[in-house]
């Protein structure tokens, strides 16, 4: 079984992703170029990582949502391969409509880096069953871009079918509802704005990113 | 052909970029400031064709790239008038 | 001087370009006729200030520049130390004062931008940034914009090429109201068996350009030669460079992934001044010459003279010769990456640099002496009058403890950077062990090698205290280097080595030449006292407006190794019950004190003295005690003395200190004191006297001086304030200065 990570031009969370994945599935992923046109047969798991992709220029994540290897991930996924974007991967699988919402610009304007707390919203999906429910977790976040935003209908939508996963107990960019991470309808893509490949080892500071890819590697 | 795409965020998307630069306009005095919104012009330099075939492809372009239409509204001007 | 009648080049026009009447004669002597445009623009830049060190090189050449650590000193794009098992670490501090004033963001952006050039450039992947930053003070009208300005700029650009920012310190003083400081350090991370250099090699070897187009950012000296240009020139002409962090990433993916084979023999970045100075100096240090086509270089904007191109400093640019037969790899990697790439010249064996654009010699001159006839001034230099020594009894004591504690927790140099560093990303690559948020004395940065994470780091810190270099450059040169030094140790690391980053005013005035002088004395004295050599630096002169000088801030950026993660320090583990032991001796000096600006609104007095023989003593016990296990929590004492030190580790530990005056001086000598070479750590009752018997036995003064628990701040005959109203008035100062601050849009 292996595991990958997209790579964009200017990708810049695409080794520490290794190294998580690494550290869960004991083989390193494969690393998959932007301008691939599919994703090898045998990945079974896929990270779109943070960074800036293309500059985020336009819009961050636009012009990496179109491009060619998203756009296989996107049938892929449709047919059930689990994915999961951390922060600028977030805003991709929303630019390419594998999420619902959009990461408006953070409502004081300014980049925002520091420790969140998360409550776990769903804790039953395959990304987070192997955490604690009633345990908030700390996963930092690194971001410009990270106001979750949906109209009022969608947003009724993903509350109500559970794919709101984390929430921020205090809130650092003005998302509705305070969402740091949602899953789509299936549950098997995972977008969310805080980086858990940044609490993996204890020089960190906490580890409490790694049950997520505990969870999700243990479910394949 | 010219054509000028103005993005703007959609009525009812909170917009802080033009909240903070009417704050701004206000803390300079301009106290006649009650709103503003911003947003980007991207404008083409295209190959000239049919009016309306350019104007679906434009559309197009906006659709699929220039703006994400869950926060953000477009407007497409044509300049036929050649550089 | 025969100078034919129609001649091109007027006086004004040398004037203009900055050239004396005598170093222009010799522009003449080595030419043999007199120059063109382009020439003489070249000439200029090459005898600038910022490309010659004209006024400070023959200072700068005293400087310990070598231990058994260091494979590069200066003179390279960056210095370079060994940090054992074929690592190296590359790092430099470089300025950009002048553009960030006049464009926060852009002019910050592209200090960040240019200084991880001269570090990838030497085959290291940029691993960790850090800044130092002198803003004017809090209330001038353009303080709160050029700050947020700034720190978006160096947030916008490291954030998006995905290098941590970790650290960094920043002033507020009156003295740079006309000039800030934005001096921005980059640490990178090499092999030793593949290092690069920019000493171009050989003959007829293809030289590369590569990054982004090449455009009419600015050129300087523009006023002049109007006659070049047409009516709308200025809008032609920004001053301004924009950074594009994307392209940057770019390259440095391109340049590592090239590195990797044997295709580059050299390789310099294009910074100031561009192509002149990197082409002139990878010429000048290979004994070669050069001979570009000017019509291949990658060209933004169209109708550029050579004029133009030669003194453009777009960004993002770098220039390498290759190694022939290897031009087909080097395309096919830049164009994987997507950046313009073109040959546009080769290396001769004539010693000159031969231009040539639209099928004309453009340009046809010498090399050498541009390097070896560049001005080299001893500039008079005045010392600093040294000023009187201001006594504890001579220094009122508050009226209030609490409050005096307050002011000086929330003294702009003091309260919290939350504001600052919350808007750069630490975390990015998932190797920082420790960064701003921590309040620690040094940020520390895992070394991740080709196999994965290792189990060393390495500790990098920026210092420099001007308001005891303008009191006494001296001391204050002492005090910069001997400061990062303990900063390093207190985390446990071994110190290795310094860049630095020399900002001060006009030098053709004898004061600041005496300031400068001074702290060079000083900071060297210091560095060899510790074996702790300066690898590579900077110099920044003229940062004065109206005849006003900025303070003199020789910024020191320090680097050392932690051999082992496990024994990494921080000030944040003091517990409750744990003794507070003060290393290092005390005789309650205030004069240039945050103490004395903060209450009294003086800043007058001698600096304290640093003793540099008890700095490497009392650093060498502390680190050692690091190493044994034997102390929970360190920090250094510096600006605001033991009250500050207790306050910002009791900050990090969440937890309250109670401290005592076992001394005879009056408590606020005691307490706000900032005398030199001292530690304050935290320990368990056991180690206490082990501690303290050790110290005797060293001669390294060691005293308890309280105890770590409860939720206060207290000190016997003092203050005592509660840990968290005061934790929230240091916090809250920044976001108070900065609340409605107008934002970059």
């Amino acid at each position: 079984m292996s595991t990958a990570v997209i790579v964009f031009p200017a990708s810049n969370c695409d080794r520490d992703a290794a190294v998580a994945l690494e550290k869960v599935t004991g083989k390193p992923p494969r690393m998959v170029w932007h301008k691939d046109t599919s994703i090898p047969d045998d990945v079974r798991f896929v990270v779109v990582p943070g960074g800036f992709s293309y500059g985020d220029y336009l819009r961050s994540g636009a012009i990496a949502a179109n491009s060619p290897v998203i756009r296989d991930l996107k049938d892929k996924s449709e047919a059930g391969l689990p994915v999961l974007g951390i922060c600028n991967g977030f805003q991709i699988l929303t630019e390419a409509g594998m999420l619902p919402g959009a990461l408006m610009r953070n409502a004081n304007q300014k980049f925002v880096c520091r420790i969140s707390r998360l409550r776990l919203a769903n804790a039953k999906t395959r990304f987070t069953s192997q955490y604690d429910a009633k345990h908030e977790i700390d996963v930092p976040v690194a971001h410009h871009d990270g106001n979750y935003f949906a109209d009022d209908e969608t947003l009724r939508r993903i509350e109500g079918g559970g794919q709101v996963v984390f929430r921020y107990s205090e809130n650092p960019n003005g998302s509705r509802n305070d969402i740091a991470g949602i899953v789509n309808a299936s549950g098997n893509v995972l977008g969310m704005m805080p980086h858990p490949e940044r609490a993996v080892d204890t020089v960190h500071g906490g580890t409490d990113g790694i049950t997520l890819f505990k969870s999700i590697v243990g479910s394949l | 052909m010219i054509a000028r795409v103005y993005v703007g965020l959609k009525p009812g998307v909170l917009d802080p970029q033009g909240r903070t630069i009417a704050a701004s306009l206000n803390d300079l005095g301009f106290d006649e400031v009650q709103d503003v919104t911003q947003g980007k012009i991207i404008e083409l330099k295209l190959a000239s064709g049919e009016r309306d075939t350019v104007e679906a492809r434009v559309k197009e372009m906006c659709e699929r790239l220039l703006a994400n239409t869950v926060i953000e509204s477009y407007r497409i001007e044509l300049d036929e008038e050649e550089e | 001087m025969a100078r034919k009648k129609k001649s091109e080049i007027t006086p004004e026009i040398v004037a203009e370009h900055g050239l004396s009447e005598d170093e222009y004669a010799i522009v003449l002597d080595r030419l043999g006729r007199e120059p063109n445009l382009t020439e003489l623009g070249i000439f200029s830049v090459m005898w600038s200030e910022h490309c010659s060190y004209k006024s400070s090189r023959r200072h700068l050449g005293k400087f310990l520049t070598t231990s058994d650590r260091v494979i590069q000193g200066p003179g390279e794009n960056a210095g370079v130390i060994d940090i054992d098992d074929g690592d190296a670490i590359v790092f430099k501090m470089e300025s950009h004062n002048h553009p960030s004033f006049i464009e926060p963001y852009q002019g910050a952006a592209t200090g960040v931008g240019g200084i991880m050039r001269d570090v990838f450039t030497m085959g290291a992947r940029p691993i960790a940034l850090m800044n130092a930053l002198r803003f004017g003070e809090p209330g001038h009208p353009k303080t709160k914009a050029l700050v947020s300005g700034v720190v978006a700029g160096i947030g916008g650009y490291g954030n998006c090429v995905g290098v941590p920012t970790v650290g960094g310190e920043t002033n507020f003083h009156p003295g740079y109201n006309g000039n800030i400081l934005v001096n921005a350090m980059c640490v990178g991370l090499a092999r030793t068996d593949n290092v690069f250099y920019s000493a171009a090699k050989g003959v007829g070897n293809p030289i590369f350009y590569v990054g982004s187009k090449t455009g009419r950012d600015g050129i300087h000296g523009a006023t002049m030669a109007s006659a070049e240009f047409d009516d709308d020139s200025e809008e032609k002409r920004p001053t301004v460079q924009v950074g594009d962090p994307f392209t940057e990433k770019l390259l440095i993916e391109a340049c590592l992934e090239l590195m990797a084979t044997d295709a580059i023999i050299a390789i310099q970045d294009m910074g100031a001044a561009g192509l002149t100075s990197s082409s002139i100096e990878m010429a000048d240090k290979g004994g070669v010459g050069i001979a570009l086509n000017l019509d291949k270089v990658p060209q933004r904007e169209t109708g550029m003279s050579a004029y133009e191109m030669m003194l453009s400093e777009s960004q993002e640019r770098m220039l390498m010769v290759i190694q022939p037969g290897k031009e087909k790899l080097a395309f096919q990697v830049f164009e994987k990456w997507e950046l313009d790439v073109a040959e546009i010249g080769t290396t001769t064996d004539t010693g000159r640099l031969v231009l040539t654009h639209k099928r004309k010699t453009v340009c046809d001159i010498p090399i050498a002496p541009l390097a070896d006839d560049a001005p080299n001034y001893d500039r008079p230099h005045e010392p600093t009058a040294p000023r009187e020594i201001l006594k504890p009894d001579e220094v009122d004591e508050p009226a209030d403890y609490n409050d005096a504690l307050i002011q000086v927790m929330t003294d702009p140099d003091m309260a919290s950077k939350r504001w600052i560093w919350e808007q750069y990303d630490r975390h990015v690559m998932a190797d920082t062990v420790d960064s701003s948020q921590s309040g620690g004395d040094a940020a520390i940065v895992r070394i991740h090698g080709p196999d994965g994470p290792t189990d060393k780091a390495v500790a990098i810190t920026t210092d420099c205290t001007p308001r005891y270099c303008y009191a006494d450059p001296v001391q204050g040169g002492r005090q910069a280097v001997a400061e990062s030094w303990r900063n390093l140790t207190c985390v446990g690391a071994n110190p290795v080595a310094i860049t630095d980053c020399l900002n001060f005013g006009n030098p053709e005035r004898s004061e600041i030449m005496g300031q400068f002088v001074g702290c060079i004395e000083g900071m060297n004295e210091a560095c060899r006292a510790f074996d702790y050599p300066v690898v590579s630096g900077n110099v920044s002169l003229y940062n004065e407006t109206n005849g006003v000088a900025i303070p003199p801030t020789p910024a020191v950026g320090g680097v050392g190794l932690i051999p082992d993660l496990t024994l990494v320090q921080s000030l944040g583990g003091a517990r409750p019950g744990d003794t507070l032991i003060l290393i290092g001796a005390t005789e309650g000096w205030l004069g240039s004190s945050i103490f004395l600006r903060a209450l009294q609104n003086r800043e007058d007095g001698a600096p304290p003295p640093v003793d540099l023989q008890a700095e490497r003593h009392n650093g060498d016990y502390v680190r050692k005690l690091i190493r044994n296990r034997r102390v929970r929590a360190v920090h250094d004492l510096s600006d605001g003395g033991l009250a500050a030190a207790a306050c910002e580790m009791a900050f990090a530990s969440g937890i309250g200190m109670e401290l005592i005056n076992p001394s005879e001086l009056p408590a606020h000598a005691w307490y706000f004191g900032e005398d030199q070479a001292r530690y304050l750590i935290s320990t368990d009752g056991n180690s206490v006297n082990p501690i303290l018997t050790t110290a005797d036995g060293l001669g390294v003064p060691a005293m308890i001086v309280g105890k770590a628990g409860g939720t206060r701040l207290k000190a016997k005959g003092a203050f005592d304030v509660s840990l968290d109203g005061l934790r929230g008035r240091w916090e809250q100062w920044m976001p108070e200065l900065m609340s409605g601050a107008t934002e970059t849009v």
